[in-house]
């Protein structure tokens, strides 16, 4: 154990002679209880951390959602009062963007990526536990702004001047200051991601041998870094505005409040797709194994990927095209958006190709991503509509784009995370998960979730607007199917619950390779993984 | 055959929706934009189903035909350049096939020259306000749904939350400009009959457009969340024709001239305390009571009570200043240009001597106008 | 291994290097926003500083309708107007005009007038050569004022914009000000 503790140092921080003496001293006292998991630098304990975090919120926010979804049950205000309805639309989606998925995507990081290419733990494991822990410190900010006298953040979570400025509650400091937390979380963990697959590689991986999760994510990383001091940059000018007399967003000083929503979504664009890229790496993981055969067009996935990430700075001002642009800004904004669609569209066909003469089986994995390729296919064609400007003025800031965004988030991002916990609990845990209950899993969540989100295409269609509590009498029908789905998805979700629990506790033991069609050097690893894996660099093929 | 199309479509994906009385789709609207804007969204909504049908259709075939318990035994293929290459150029000539007819529609939305009519639209938390820039017409456009429908104990009527005190009226077949702007927050002007959606940015102005076909009243709402009150900004337009817009002109600048007169003369006049708590309490259901509540209790920690309050029991110039000139940077709105002279000093007088405050003051049109309304 | 420790530290250094740049950069994006505006006419804010005249052919074949409307901030007792709504102009000719503005309050009162074009594209062909809105603007207890407006549209406005609109809104920042005024004092 001593050698092996010694071995994984000397590759992880070798300079480190502290750490080395420390990290002995732990070993020889196997740290219990809390105290494993306050300390931990170990890549797949930093992981579990990430996911149970993120499932936490994942259940806080939709509370949140059940909240917004029970207002809107029928025409009237019955239960919250519209401040606080403000309030719920705005934490749902800050909790859900920075705490449900974006902490999930790392957690999966942190447990994959080393035993994809074959490394001992995350380059920079000391690092890599300082950003996990920091993140429940800013939720607890955040969420406890809402029981401050004027109440928590009201002004949706994209924040616009100067509601968020001079017309936000006095907790807004505690925003800004929760919202810098989370950026530095992601920030440390995108370097880590990027140190690791840069130098952690065993000899042999090269490039073009990467895992597409490794790749995606390493792209993932890079916009990380790219976007996230950009948030942190414009929350510090809401900040100063509000609290120190600048005006950066205020017409009387000079500013303008429009170049807020520029700063915000040149980080928000790239955002979005920080939030669906590793998603592309998992489902690229999942359908060649259950198709038996190999994923179709691995470069130009790679090539599609790239340049996903590229246009993303070039078409934040989509979300704005109401603001009043010039029409050559329209314009330019219009077409770079449609050209998304055509490396969107290669990853789809190679896809759909990857299945075609497959040898294909459906397990609850499978199962989730063949789903998710349906619908966020169809999250993207709502997206091709919404990016055509005349139009836009129609879809914009209505239930359209609601339904638009949660179907690349919740049927895209979230339906590929479940796909992946299913896909990779039994090397997690060591043990099977139970089939039945994650296809009910399954079909519970997939008929409830278009229940919940696809009629909302025509209440924005018949011109419902986003983020009212209250409605004009037409829609409250489809209101009410809406909200019935949204419950039955809520609940569903604990079926999920159950599932995990089940899975740590025992059940079926899994083989190193649980997949008959798998491929990658994790599943060369017994199942559950051990505690310290790829001490010795594996051999490449 | 477009209309069959869609239905099928609707059928497939949402066969409970047949009852509701909803539209399911965009509304064609009545200018000739809001047309285009329509065709240009089933175009491209027809393209993208048929797009989906050949990809999930490939998909459903090999989910079907190529599985693992039907015997399947997978092929070794995983490349091929000319088929990459194929659906890389594929889809960007659709494109190009969409961006033609969207472009053409865009440029003629933004053609705002030789408009016959100027309105001018100021969003402010929670109501529009319009004038016409050369008719000297200006009015405040308010929810006009009662709080006791919106809480449930009264019918909601038929036009429940989208339906205000005084609809802006247009002339039809004029071509009409709008320009918009903001007192406060950001607001975002939305008729869907007109395809017109454009944000109130407060210090700037937009413009943009609308030539009306047909009479009729035409329903929206403020599209950009801009705080408590977000849901409850309607927008009325009643079209009317051309000659019935020029009659309604000239009685409102009529209207406008007496209400003048009678301003004048309520300057010289003198209520009595009933009679301003009377008119006073209805100011106050209508403009202070969202936010101040019927009862004078405010909401903890977001708007302040006035029952006993420092400004509704001290110096009657403090209290004026707040209702005439607002708190700046706050949720308190300045009330002297929505309201009258008279209509103030009612308030005043009522939220003086209301909820136990009991100060026994009364204040007169006189006294608002010498404050410097 | 020590190399493996260098390549951590350089690609980190690399790494934090470029998150601070990008923070920096949020922060560029406010002058280079500004400076975008002023040449594409993004936003129809006016620039801020006088222009020159020079004697210029008037295009006397073309008219250009411009309009002024004014607005004042809720809350500020203040009135404030053009004194000619609509004025029809030949590009390149210099026009004066003013507006007209009162202060109701019986206080000092100091406003900031803020300009805005529409059509956005409009802004950079519109040209001050003075202009009420470069200063400024205080008003004693229940005192009226002119205040003057030269400028002139020039000739190379592009032919498909027809009429300028000219907004200003004014802002009360007597309390802006009077702070500023203390910071100074504080600092001497």
């Amino acid at each position: 154990m001593n050698t092996l503790t010694r071995e994984l140092n000397s590759v992880a921080e070798p300079a480190d002679q502290t750490q080395l003496h420390e990290e002995d001293h732990h070993h020889h006292q196997a740290p219990k209880g809390i105290w494993r998991w306050l300390l931990t630098t170990n890549h797949k304990d930093i992981g579990t951390l990430y996911l149970w975090f993120s499932f936490i919120m994942f259940l806080t926010g939709g509370t949140m959602a059940m909240v917004i979804r029970a207002e809107l049950f029928q025409p009237g205000l019955q239960l919250v009062e519209p401040n606080f309805f403000n309030q719920m639309t705005t934490v749902h989606g800050l909790v859900m963007v920075f705490g449900a998925v974006m902490p999930a995507f790392t957690g999966l990081a942190n447990w994959l990526i080393p035993m994809m290419i074959g490394a001992p733990d995350m380059a920079l494991p000391r690092m890599n536990n300082w950003s996990f822990w920091i993140l429940p410190f800013a939720f607890t900010i955040l969420l406890s702004s809402l029981f401050m006298e004027g109440g928590g953040p009201n002004f949706g979570w994209t924040f616009y001047a100067p509601l968020s400025t001079s017309f936000s509650p006095d907790s807004t400091a505690l925003f800004v200051f929760s919202i810098h937390i989370m950026g530095i979380s992601s920030i440390m963990g995108a370097i880590n991601v990027i140190v690791t697959i840069v130098n952690l590689r065993a000899p042999g991986m090269n490039w073009m041998k990467l895992p597409l999760f490794v790749w995606t994510w390493l792209i993932t990383a890079f916009l990380l870094i790219a976007v996230m001091p950009v948030l942190a940059g414009a929350v510090t000018m809401v900040l100063t505005d509000k609290y120190f007399g600048t005006s950066f967003f205020e017409a009387a000083g000079g500013g303008d409040p429009v170049m807020f929503q520029h700063i915000f979504w040149f980080f928000g664009h790239p955002e979005v797709y920080i939030m669906i890229l590793p998603s592309f790496g998992i489902i690229s993981a999942i359908v060649p194994t259950f198709s038996r055969k190999k994923l179709f067009g691995y470069s130009s996935m790679v090539y599609a990927t790239a340049s996903i990430a590229i246009l993303s700075f070039l078409v934040w001002a989509h979300h704005m095209f109401t603001t009043g642009m010039p029409v050559f800004a329209e314009l330019f904004f219009m077409y770079c958006t449609m050209l998304i669609a055509v490396p969107t569209g290669v990853k789809i066909f190679n896809w759909v190709t990857t299945m075609w003469r497959g040898s294909i089986s459906f397990e609850t994995p499978m199962l989730f991503a063949v789903a998710f390729i349906i619908l966020f296919t169809i999250g993207g064609f709502s997206g091709l509509m919404l990016a055509i400007t005349p139009a836009d003025f129609q879809y914009h800031d209505t239930y359209f784009v609601v339904a638009h965004f949660h179907y690349v988030l919740v049927t895209g991002a979230i339906f590929s995370i479940m796909a992946a916990a299913y896909y990779w609990l039994p090397k997690w845990t060591g043990h099977m998960y139970d089939e039945r209950l994650g296809r009910i899993h399954f079909w519970c969540s997939v008929i409830s979730v278009n229940v919940l989100f696809f009629p909302m295409h025509f209440l924005g269609l018949a011109g419902m607007p986003r983020r009212i509590p209250d409605y004009a009498i037409q829609f409250a029908d489809v209101n009410q199917i809406v909200s019935i789905g949204g419950f039955a998805f809520g609940l569903s979700q604990l079926i999920f619950l159950a599932v995990v629990l089940k899975c740590i506790r025992g059940g079926e033991k899994a083989p190193a390779k649980p997949w008959e069609g798998a491929d990658g050097l994790e599943w060369t690893l017994p199942s559950p993984a051990p505690y310290h894996s790829f001490s010795t660099p594996p051999e490449i093929k | 055959m477009k209309q069959w199309l869609y239905c099928a479509l609707v059928l497939v994906f949402a066969p409970h929706l047949a009852a509701a009385e909803m539209p399911l789709n965009m509304t064609q609207g009545v200018t000739e934009i809001s047309g285009k804007v329509y065709d240009l969204h089933m175009t491209i909504l027809y393209i993208c189903c048929a797009i989906g049908v050949v990809v999930f259709g490939v998909m459903i075939y090999a989910m079907i035909n190529h599985r693992k318990s039907k015997g399947a035994v997978a092929a070794n293929f995983h490349e091929s350049t000319k088929v990459e290459i194929a659906w890389t150029v594929l889809p960007f000539i659709i494109l190009i096939l969409m961006a033609i007819p969207a472009t053409k529609t865009l440029v003629a939305m933004e053609d705002t020259h030789d408009a016959e009519l100027t309105v001018k639209i100021t969003g402010s938390q929670w109501k529009w306000h319009y004038s016409y820039f050369d008719q000297d017409i200006d009015f405040y456009s308010n929810l006009a749904t009662p709080m006791s429908q919106i809480e449930g104990e009264e019918t909601k009527g038929e036009n429940y939350l989208l339906e205000v005190d005084k609809p802006l009226v247009l002339p039809t077949h004029r071509k009409i400009r709008f320009l918009m702007t903001s007192d406060d927050v950001i607001h975002s002007w939305w008729l869907p009959a007109f395809a017109i959606k454009k944000d109130a940015n407060p210090g700037f102005i937009n413009e943009t457009w609308a030539r009306i076909d047909q009479e009729g009243i035409y329903r929206g709402q403020c599209a950009e969340l801009c705080g408590k009150g977000h849901g409850f900004m309607p927008i009325v337009v009643q079209a009317v024709s051309a000659a019935e817009f020029d009659t309604w002109v000239s009685s409102q600048q009529a209207a406008a001239g007496a209400a003048a007169v009678e301003a004048e003369a309520a300057l010289s006049q003198s209520l009595s305390l009933e009679a301003l708590m009377a008119q006073g309490e209805q100011v106050y259901m209508s403009h202070c009571a969202a936010c101040h509540q019927p009862n004078g209790m405010g909401l903890p920690g977001i708007f302040p009570p006035l029952k006993g309050s420092a400004v509704a029991t001290g110096p009657i110039a403090d209290h004026l200043e707040a209702v005439i000139n607002g708190r700046p940077g706050t949720a308190m709105q300045a009330f002297g240009k929505q309201l009258t002279a008279q209509e103030l000093a009612a308030v005043v007088t009522f939220e003086r001597n209301a909820w136990d405050n009991n100060t026994g003051d009364t204040v007169q049109a006189a006294d608002v106008d010498n404050h410097g309304k | 291994m020590v190399s493996q420790a260098k390549s951590h530290h350089k690609l980190i250094v690399l790494l934090v290097i470029g998150s601070v740049g990008m923070f920096g950069f949020g922060f560029a994006l406010v002058p280079l926003y500004n400076v975008l505006c002023d040449k594409l006419g993004i936003n129809g804010k006016t620039q801020n500083t006088a222009s020159s005249y020079q004697a210029m052919t008037i295009d006397t074949d073309r008219t250009v309708t411009v309009e002024f409307i004014a607005q004042v901030q809720t809350g500020m007792p203040w009135a404030f107007a053009p004194k000619l709504k609509r004025l029809k102009v030949h590009p390149g000719e210099l026009i004066r005009t003013a507006f007209l503005a009162s202060n109701h309050a019986d206080r000092r009162i100091v406003g900031q007038a803020v300009p805005s074009v529409s059509p956005g594209q409009g802004a950079a062909y519109f040209h001050k050569t003075e202009c009420f809105c470069f200063n400024q603007q205080p008003l004693a207890a229940k005192a009226d004022a002119e205040l003057p407006l030269i400028f002139y549209v020039d000739p190379d406005l592009p032919e498909s914009i027809h009429t300028l609109t000219l907004s200003y809104t004014l802002y009360d920042i007597t309390d802006k000000q009077a702070s500023d005024a203390l910071e100074q004092g504080a600092a001497k």
